[in-house]
């Protein structure tokens, strides 16, 4: 049995007085692919950016190869470096080119020579199909062609795990394909990732595993088979009826 | 109107050599001094945008309270008076306190400098607020720290954004700087009154005065507009290759050169 990269014990967050996610309970292995399916405002996003420290969770644990990572003297930035994040807006460096939004994070914060960063920035936006824009802008992009600069960015570090917040919530459909290409080929090559999506095909087709969120709490997870075909509780069956049909 | 041109020959045959050493002075005095406020105004709009966490310290969050009650005292006081009593109070402060005679050319630096300083301080701080927290979330998800989110990914653009207000401001040192001559810095309101004074020709003085000062201002905004072009580039993406992942149609502008004889050849 492999060990655990992220193991998330008993995660808790507040807004103030609202309670968005209460006893969070799952871990992540190597290799994994872990899709987070719910309505909208059940807290999935909120989770992945408790995993990546955007948001500070209120209680609970959040362990990185069985290191608290909200212990004294863990560095938040090494950990982030290795625990890379896509977000549903891209965020890319809009004062930078292609290519230089890839080289950023190595550059400065793993210390890469500029040749390296360069070579690897060129590696993974070949792989995301992006390398004949290294001198463009953000601003002179497609939504897809920035979502996969951005999945490019992330892969530039080699982290140990990729979170997913919602990659193509902001794309039309024809954008939407040649994410989820992306996407399904990393899957295929072994790369652990943690997705919060709408996309039901790729959550049944690619992932290893599947949580079921609703109100800030995980009511089922398990298998794609054990959750599409046999789901246990009401609640899921009822928010899987409506996607399926 | 004879009468007026003769005017204004002569005073520009007596004193034009002064008068352009003048412009040149409240040139330089202006460009450094926006420059330098610049920076100032950069230094005190990071420190004062800098978050404070509920897990920092207790000493870091006293310090860093105190220093932006400092920072926040000095922006009030330099925006709120007149340069030319900042002048005054400073250049003759300086030789009461310190008993200490400034360099003029270094009292009008300083001073043009600090004031700058104060109006860019709030320009850089809206700069920053300006950015999409979402460039500081995409910094901070690759393990950047806040200096390094600062350095490379929210200053440049908060720059970029604010380029009109640093013109802004360059154009206003560029006229306002004829308040030190209230101190005797001989910039070219200075080496106006000399003119004026000596001929007595104040209407034609005042004329070649009020040329020279708008040609440098146009000029000075005529050149942060093509920096503003510069910077922000191509709203399109050449591109001679095809993406094979994205339908691309009409998005290009790609114009191969129609080929002619003379390739030929």
């Amino acid at each position: 049995m492999s060990e655990n990269i992220i193991e998330i014990q008993h995660l808790e967050k507040n807004f103030g007085s609202h309670k968005v996610l209460s006893d969070i309970d799952f871990s992540v292995k190597k290799g994994d692919v872990t899709t987070i399916i719910g309505v909208s405002g059940s807290g999935k996003s909120t989770l992945l950016r408790c995993i990546n420290v955007l948001e500070n969770p209120s209680g609970g644990k959040i362990l990185f190869h069985g290191e608290d990572i909200d212990a004294k003297g863990f560095s938040l930035n090494d950990y982030r470096a290795k625990v890379g994040m896509v977000f549903q807006s891209f965020n890319l460096f809009s004062n930078m080119t292609v290519l230089q939004n890839c080289m950023v994070g190595q550059i400065k914060v793993l210390g890469r020579k500029k040749a390296e960063a360069e070579e690897k920035a060129r590696y993974f936006l070949e792989k995301v199909g992006m390398l004949p824009y290294i001198n463009a802008k953000p601003k002179q992009l497609s939504g897809g062609q920035k979502q996969r600069v951005a999945i490019a960015r992330a892969l530039a570090m080699e982290p140990e795990v990729l979170l997913f917040d919602e990659p193509t919530s902001a794309l039309d459909p024809q954008m939407v394909g040649e994410v989820l290409a992306v996407m399904r080929q990393l899957a295929s090559e072994g790369l652990t990732m943690i997705v919060v999506t709408h996309e039901m095909a790729f959550a049944r087709d690619v992932s290893s595993r599947v949580v079921f969120m609703k109100d800030g709490v995980i009511w089922e997870q398990g298998t794609p088979e054990d959750i599409f075909s046999n789901p246990q509780r009401e609640e899921t069956k009822d928010f899987l009826s409506r996607f399926i049909n | 109107m004879a009468e007026f041109i003769e005017g204004i020959i002569k005073v520009w045959n007596g004193y034009g050599s002064a008068f352009l050493d003048g412009a040149l002075n409240t040139l330089i005095v202006s460009f450094v001094g926006t420059a330098v406020g610049c920076l100032i105004g950069f230094g005190v709009g990071i420190v004062q945008t800098i978050p404070i966490d509920r897990k920092d310290p207790a000493w870091k969050r006293v310090l860093l309270t105190i220093v932006n009650l400092i920072l926040k005292g000095y922006v009030e006081l330099f925006r709120g008076t007149p340069m030319i009593v900042q002048s005054v109070f400073i250049y003759y402060g300086v030789i009461i306190v310190f008993d200490y005679k400034m360099d003029i050319y270094f009292a009008a630096l300083l001073i043009v400098s600090i004031n700058t300083g104060a109006y860019m301080a709030e320009t850089v701080r809206g700069g920053i607020l300006s950015i999409d927290p979402g460039q500081t979330e995409g910094a901070k998800a690759i393990g950047m720290n806040h200096v390094q989110t600062m350095i490379n990914v929210i200053i440049p653009q908060a720059f970029r954004n604010i380029i009109p207000q640093i013109g802004n401001n360059f154009i206003i040192n560029i006229k306002d700087t004829s308040v030190l001559s209230v101190i005797g810095f001989a910039d070219l309101f200075f080496q106006h009154k000399s003119a004026a004074g000596a001929l007595y020709l104040f209407f034609h003085s005042a004329s070649i005065v009020m040329v020279i000062y708008l040609v440098m201002t146009v000029t000075a905004s005529f050149l942060l507009r093509l920096l503003e072009k510069k910077l922000d580039g191509d709203d399109n993406y050449d591109l001679a290759t095809t993406d094979t992942l994205a339908h691309t149609s009409g998005m290009y502008t790609y114009h191969p050169k129609e080929k002619t004889l003379e390739d030929f050849k």
